[in-house]
């Protein structure tokens, strides 16, 4: 629980907090917290995570940085177009805090490599840009019980929602299974989108490690930029999940 | 009737189903997830599911960006 003179200083803000103070700043730098894409949602979640104090950061993604990210990836700077995407935000990130241990893993999160990751951290935010990488963090976290934030976005608008895995309703009893890939070239999303979401997902974490307030659980958040309006969406476990249900409920 | 469509009222034919609703909202059926009165409706059941006054009805697009 000892803090420096440098980290008191760091940490001022949140240790005047009543409910964060010594005790709470402790519980992040014991949190351990695995970002999964180091990209558009990514990018701010594990700034502010860095900056908060977490302890443990994890930053796992096979890309490397193109031009065309940077309008909405912002860890990364134009001198760094062509590196590993985990080196450059590394890079950032101890700028920004170099007591965060950082642990780089520069490679996509597989059906192979998902158990050993997952255990070495205690939260997952899934910042991926795909959904077979999002069907597989639900599917991965579930087997694990590792809780996570869930966010997706497109165009204007996306989504994030917290998942307590076999506790709170997942990410499956709403999106049931992968949809067919489109095949169309991405559009958008504009930057501000994920900035928005990937910034709910810091929270999330940081509110997990502390225990604090009320996770958005069993309730899915849209944003839509171009109406500015936040909706909260209740959502339930289902019987029928084909992850989290009951093996013996038959599918409807 | 009326039905509650993503929070805003919407005028709907009596006997319209939720399969009906998507085609009129222009949704891709593939790619949303809907919630009537918080309970998820599969895509096979989606035809078959008549509505009804005061429905709450939310309709999810799959965001797969990060």
């Amino acid at each position: 629980m000892d803090f420096t003179p440098e980290e008191q200083q760091r940490y001022a803000r949140q240790l005047a907090l009543p409910e964060i103070g010594t005790a709470g700043q402790a519980k992040l730098r014991a949190g351990r917290v695995l970002v999964i894409g180091a990209g558009g949602l990514g990018s701010p979640a594990a700034l502010y995570l860095a900056a908060a104090g977490v302890g443990t950061l994890g930053l796992m993604d096979g890309d490397a940085v193109d031009l065309s990210n940077l309008q909405r990836q912002i860890l990364h700077a134009t001198a760094d177009v062509g590196r590993r995407k985990v080196e450059s935000a590394a890079a950032k990130l101890r700028a920004l805090n170099p007591q965060t241990e950082l642990r780089l893993f520069p490679e996509r999160f597989t059906a192979a490599n998902a158990a050993a990751r997952l255990a070495d951290f205690n939260f997952v935010v899934d910042a991926t840009d795909n959904f077979a990488s999002k069907f597989l963090i639900a599917d991965a976290c579930h087997a694990a019980g590792r809780p996570y934030a869930h966010a997706g976005i497109l165009r204007f608008h996306g989504q994030v929602m917290t998942v307590l895995p076999g506790k709170t309703a997942c990410y499956r009893c709403v999106f049931e299974q992968q949809p067919p890939e489109t095949g169309a070239s991405p559009q958008g999303p504009l930057g501000v989108v994920p900035g928005v979401l990937g910034t709910l997902q810091a929270a999330e974490a940081i509110k997990f490690l502390l225990g604090l307030g009320q996770l958005l659980t069993d309730r899915l958040l849209t944003f839509d930029a171009l109406t500015l309006r936040f909706r909260e969406v209740p959502v339930k476990r289902q019987p029928h999940c084909r992850l989290c249900g009951d093996p013996d409920h038959a599918r409807p | 009737m009326q039905l509650l469509v993503n929070g805003k009222t919407l005028e709907r034919p009596e006997g319209d189903t939720l399969a009906g609703l998507l085609v009129a909202l222009g949704a891709d059926a593939g790619r949303v997830a809907v919630l009537v009165n918080d309970e998820v409706v599969p895509q096979a059941r989606r035809a078959a599911a008549a509505l009804h006054a005061g429905d709450r009805v939310e309709v999810l697009t799959f965001a797969g960006g990060g």
